[in-house]
Parts: C-alpha cells; structure tokens; sequence
C-alpha cells in the first residue's frame, strides 16, 4: 500500500530512497564486482576488529566485571569518548538539514509541509548518528556479549539513546547559532563548534593524562586511582549510562525515554521555524561577500608565483579548510605538550610525538593537494591558460608543501632546541608523509569543484586507503627511528611499496 | 595570402560513437562567425578541441598559423575560451580574479591593472570590483569571465553558449563587448541556440549536424541554397531537416 503524498511515511519513502541510491553510487559506482569486494572488504575489516577487541575484553572479563566504581568510570569515559564523536558528527549533520540544498527548493515551493520534511530529515540524522557509533562499538559490545554475556547488548540501547540525545542537543546548538550570529556565519560556526567536540574531549582527555601520567594514553586517566576516589558515589545518576550498558533494564528505560524524548522536543519546538531559516540560508547564495578595498596595486609575478598565490588565498578563505585544519592543529596539542613536558628531561617523548607529527603532516597534505590538484573551480580557465601543465601541477604541489612546512616549522624548531637529531628525523618523515600523500592525490587527480571536497574520500577509496596506510607507515618509521631502532626499514619499505602499488592501480598510469 | 584566424582541417573525435568526423573550417582575422547546431551535434567539442580543452583523435588545428596541437602554449597566448559556466573563483574578488588571469597570460603588471579596471568599468562591475565572487548572479559572473578573456588582449574568442542565462540588459552588454571587439580586429567564434543572436552578429554562419559542416556562408547565401526568402530559424531547421 503506497503512503499518501506529502505524508510522513511518503516523505519517508523519498528520503529513503535517495539515500540508499546514493550510498549504493557510492559504494560500488554503479559496478557490481566493485560491491562484492568492498563487502568481502569489510567483512573482513570486522572479522579483525572483533578479533582485537577480544584481546581488550579477555583480560577484563577473565578479573570478573563487578559495577564498581573503577568500572563506572572506566565505561562512563569511554562511553564520553563515543558520545563527543556522535555529538560533533550529529551537529555536522543537522547544519546540512539546513543547508543543503538539492532537492529543498523543490519542496519548500511546493505546498507540501516542511515541518514533516523537517521531521524526517531530523530523524535521519539521528539514525545516521546511532548507526555509525553502533558499527564503531560493536566490536567492543559483541565481544563482551559473546565471553561475558549477552546483557552487554543493552549496550545498543545507549547508542540509540545518546544518538537521540546528540541529535536533540545538535539541533538546539543549530538553532541558537541562527538566532545569535545569523544564517551566514551559523554553518561556519556549527563546522568549529563540531570540529571542537570531536578532537577536543580526546585531546583534553591526553593533555590531562600527559600532565599526570607522562603519556598519551587516555584510558590511564579513567583507570587511576585518583579520578575513582574523586568520582560520585556509585548511586550517582552521573553512572546511568554505565549502568544501562552493563544491562540494567530500568537505567535502560530511562536513557531511552531520556534521549528520545529530548528528539521529540527538539524536533517539534524547531519545526515551526524550519521553513524560515532553511530559506533565509538559500538566500546566502545571493549575498554578496564585501571586502575592504585593496588598494594594493597588480604585481608582476611569474606564472608559478601566480598559481601559488592563487591557492593560497583560496585555501586561507575557505571556511571548511579553517575548521578541519584547526581541528589537525588541535591533534598536534598533545604532542606539543608532551614535548614541552619532557623538555630536555626524557628523549622518550619523541617516540610518542614524531609519530603523531609525520602521521598529522600526511593527513593534511592530502587534502589540501585534493583542494590544490582536483578542486579546480577554473580548470578550463588553467587549461587554456598559455602555461604548460607540468608548471600548474608544480606550482600547485609547491603551494601545498610551503602550507605544510609553515604549520610544522614552529614544532620543528622547538624540537630542534631539545633534540636536533629527533628534529631531523621528523622532517624527514614528515616530508616522505607529505610527499606521498600529495603524488597520490597527483595520480589519482580528478576535475571537480571544490565544493566536492567531502565527497573527496568516497570518490577513490584506493587513494584514500593508499594515502592513510602510507601515513601510517612513515608514521610508524618515524617512531622507530626516534627509538634508535633498525626496524624503522621494515615500514619504510611498507610505505614505498604501498606508493609504488598506488602508482600502479592510479588512472593515470593505466 | 592573409593568415586564417582559425584553420580546422580533417578534425574528427570520438567517445563512444564519433562526435566530431572530417570536420573543416576556416575563420578569416576579424570575422564574427557563428556555429550553429542542433543538441548534440558537436559545437562545443569542437570548440573545446579548438581551446585545447580536448584532444582531437584526428585532423589539424591551426591558430593565426601556428599548429595548436603541436605548439599549444603558443596557440593560447592569442586565444581566449569563455563557456556558458563562468570560470570564475567564488572566493577572489573580480580584480584579484584579473589579476590572476593576467598572471597566466605574463601581462605586464601595470598594463594588466590599466585595462582590468578599464574592463570592470565598462562592463559595469565597479561597484562589486572589491567582492567575493561567491554572491554574483549568473549575468554578473559571466561578466568577470568575459572581462577575464579580454584582459589579456586575445586575437581568438571562442565563445560557447556565451549568453545563456543572461538577462536582456547583460546579454546586450556581453554583444556590444564583442561586437566592439570584432571593430577592432578580433575575430569570434561562437556558438549560440539564440538564433537571432547569430543572424544579428555573424558576418558568417556555420551549420553542423552530427559532427559535420551541412553549410555556411553569410545569411544571403545560406537563403539562396535552400532557395527562399527565410528567417535563420527556417534555414536552419531546413538544413537540419534536410541533413537527417
């Protein structure tokens, strides 16, 4: 039986729709061998991440997990640690809601009621929210549920309940960002404020555990002594969460009642207002941006110098790039913290930050040399641009490159002062990061604006992983190297070989 | 002998069916032609492989003598492309925007800043000179990609589909530009579904179906080979007609 048109179960139907069709495009880019293997991909993927959650849970389960108060902290701030992810990606969510645009001008000319579009698409997020931090848990969750029972899977519950929760308290944020600094810079903002939450509890989590333990494993902080005793007494509601978890079937009802009742609140205190503001941010498409007059006269510049600087000002005026770069400076805190603790006490440090560093510099040149080489807005205007493409391509890898030292320098030369050898060593991996990261991009170059930016990892799963894995690996060289080991080879070679494969499977080499 | 502006011969490309087959033509220095076309018959593939945009599986391209498949960074430092998407950077301003096509182009600085704000000026764009092109309405950012492929003085303006989505006053504004261009020696060749536009400006009209030239000359000899006294419209679907 079909629902009636403009319904909450028809609208439903069309959301649903659209998105599985997107994903499966996504996914298998229309091949059906593609699909096959990414799923043989990922089966596998699981086989291995239950497998190492096994070795995590064994251990605990074999001591007896008693709801004591070490275990109500050790759950309630790993469960933290889930809920920051599922906020941040929640608030990233609900600003798409709004705005996205695709098919919304469609609907909110039509007569149809926004309020149910609203609805839908709210719950969407949420469902999108609970699903990506359920596959995350789930290894952790089934393999407690498999060696210490199945009461563990009340654990699910709670992810649906903060997913609801996330969701709720996205949508106030969103809202209240609308009414205190306006359509324009709301989404900018909400991108911050999320990129915020997502790294920021993390990173504070191991700059406490830095500053009490010396390392940068979070977990030591919600395993000491001294957190347990400074905690709430164990019939807290603070542990409501750790008690659902763990099965207790009325905390259970209460988290579900808690984070989807908070859904329905926000969902119909906001719906009213939906309409108005999704139009008021179209409306920004036609807006014009005023800059100060520059009174700065043409430069002569040689075509390379052209280039550079046309990338340069793009990248400092993209508001996206800000807040995912910040959120890479916001990794690179810890480090920089361990590093400033140790200074010229404990060489020890370096195995923990140059790692971090090399790996940081791989992420970020990869997406900056996407927005460089592939995020074109002006290709046909560069092609046909009296320049030969060997100078475009080079101009766009310096202009990359100069980001990525100028971002590493300050930490470079700290750690020069303490160690100039350690120093040395990570700019050298650091530069193999970066360099293989951008010749990947380079190869696996596509034509696209850079609005597709997002879509970047989803257009070429190969150079994606390929980019990753090699980070990992200089990464891993890196730290092997800071140890004073000979076994840095072995990485190394791993790199080389995962470039010299992505070379290989590139579309330009075939 | 005067050097053609444009010279095509035995031009053919491919994708999957041919597009473009044996594909002739020749453009004197200073003539505004038009190449006109049904959907699909391959005007801006042609005019891509032309800009250098593509790359032809046959024939020759020849730009005021110079062979554009052999020497192409020769061939654009007189041509200009301008398609019905402005090329244009959301987050530069119209005279950074210059500025940096100028750069491209190896304009001398003071020469490049003199004729962007001349151009600005004339196309109207002084007001917004100094603004994100991010806000601009279609007409207006057409306007800076226009005034992007004039900064640079080219001799060749391709122009595919130039005026699509313009309103009255900046389509008259984008005609007058290049009519005053054609004045000036220039030549233009662009492609148009704006029938009226290309009976209006042309001094001569190509007719391509299916990747081939079916006819050209100027209107008065496109009426007397089908033999009646027409507006281009009923030429050109007779032509098109006839060809199929």
């Amino acid at each position: 039986m079909s629902a009636a048109p403009a319904s909450l179960a028809w609208f439903a139907r069309h959301e649903l729709t659209l998105a599985w069709r997107e994903f499966t495009a996504m996914m298998t880019a229309g091949r059906r061998a593609r699909g096959i293997g990414l799923a043989i991909f990922l089966v596998v993927v699981a086989a291995l991440l239950h497998l190492m959650a096994f070795g995590l849970v064994a251990p605990w389960v074999s001591h007896g997990i008693v709801p004591d108060k070490a275990t109500l902290v050790l759950l309630s701030g790993s469960g933290l640690l889930f809920w920051t992810v599922m906020l941040s990606q929640a608030l990233e969510s609900v600003t798409r809601v709004y705005y996205a645009r695709s098919d919304l001008d469609l609907i909110l000319s039509s007569p149809a009621s926004s309020r149910r579009l609203f609805a839908i698409r709210t719950g969407a997020v949420a469902l999108s929210t609970m699903a990506l931090t359920g596959l995350l848990a789930s290894p952790l969750v089934n393999m407690l549920a498999i060696v210490d029972g199945p009461q563990w899977l009340a654990a699910y519950g709670v992810v649906v309940a903060l997913g609801a929760l996330s969701t709720a308290i996205a949508l106030a944020i969103t809202i209240a960002l609308f009414r205190l600094v306006g359509p324009k810079r709301t989404r900018l903002i909400a991108q911050i404020v999320a990129g915020i939450v997502g790294a920021g509890f993390v990173i504070g989590i191991q700059a406490a555990a830095i500053l009490h333990y010396g390392n940068m494993n979070r977990f030591a902080l919600f395993q000491s002594a001294d957190i347990v005793a400074a905690a709430p007494d164990i019939g807290s509601l603070l542990w409501l969460p750790a008690r659902a978890a763990m099965g207790d079937g009325m905390a259970s009802a209460i988290m579900l009642a808690i984070g989807l009742g908070a859904l329905a609140l926000a969902i119909g205190v906001s719906a009213s207002s939906y309409g108005r503001l999704a139009i008021s941010a179209a409306g920004l498409n036609h807006v014009s941006s005023q800059r100060r007059p520059s009174p700065r006269a043409f430069r002569a510049a040689s075509q390379r110098q052209v280039l550079r600087l046309k990338e340069w000002r793009l990248l400092q005026r993209d508001p996206w790039l800000l807040s995912q770069t910040l959120m890479q400076m916001l990794y690179l805190a810890p480090p920089a913290l361990l590093l400033w603790m140790n200074f010229g006490h404990d060489a020890g440090a370096f195995v923990v930050v140059v790692p971090v560093l090399v790996m940081a510099s791989g992420q970020l040149a990869g997406g900056l040399a996407w927005l460089a080489i592939s995020g074109e807005d002006a290709h046909d205007l560069v092609v046909t641009a009296p320049v030969s493409p060997r100078i475009v391509l080079i101009a766009k890898i310096e202009a990359v490159l100069v980001v990525i030292a100028a971002v590493l320098a300050p930490l470079l030369a700290l750690m020069a002062i303490s160690s100039p050898r350690m120093a040395l060593v990570t700019a050298i991996c650091a530069a193999l990061s970066a360099g293989s990261a951008t010749a990947i991009q380079l190869w696996f170059r596509v034509v696209a604006k850079r609005s597709m930016f997002r879509r970047r990892q989803v257009a070429s799963r190969a150079a994606t992983l390929s980019e990753a894995f090699a980070s990992i690996m200089w990464a891993g060289t890196g730290a092997l190297l800071a140890a004073g080991s000979w076994l840095a080879m072995g990485p190394a070679v791993v790199a080389i070989l995962v470039v010299g494969l992505a070379r290989l499977i590139s579309p330009r080499r075939r | 002998m005067t050097i053609p502006a444009l010279a095509i011969a035995g031009l053919a490309k491919s994708f999957d069916r041919p597009v473009v087959a044996d594909f002739d033509l020749t453009i004197r220095a200073g003539e505004f032609y038009a190449l006109l076309g049904p959907n699909g018959a391959g005007k801006t593939t042609i005019l891509r492989m032309v800009a250098g945009l593509l790359q032809p599986d046959a024939g020759s391209i020849s730009i005021f003598g110079v062979d554009a498949r052999r020497d192409p960074v020769a061939a654009k430092r007189v041509t200009a492309w301008v398609s019905d998407e402005p090329m244009v950077y959301d987050r530069l301003t119209p005279l950074e925007y210059l500025e940096f096509v100028a750069g491209l182009w190896q304009i001398d600085a003071r020469t490049a800043e003199a004729k962007a704000n001349e151009l600005i000026d004339w196309l109207g764009l002084g007001p917004h000179a100094n603004e994100l092109c991010g806000g601009f309405s279609k007409g207006m950012l057409q306007k800076v990609a226009l005034a992007g492929a004039l900064v640079h003085e080219p001799q060749l303006i391709i122009l595919d589909e130039p005026l699509t989505g313009l309103d009255a006053g900046s389509a008259r504004q984008v005609k007058d530009v290049l009519l005053g261009k054609v004045r000036e020696g220039v030549t233009v060749i662009m492609t148009t579904h704006i029938l009226e536009v290309a009976e209006r400006m042309a001094e001569r009209i190509g007719v391509i179906n299916q990747g081939k030239l079916i006819a050209e000359g100027t209107l008065a000899e496109l009426r007397t080979r089908i033999g009646k006294e027409s507006s281009l419209e009923d030429i050109f679907l007779d032509l098109v007609a006839d060809a199929a």
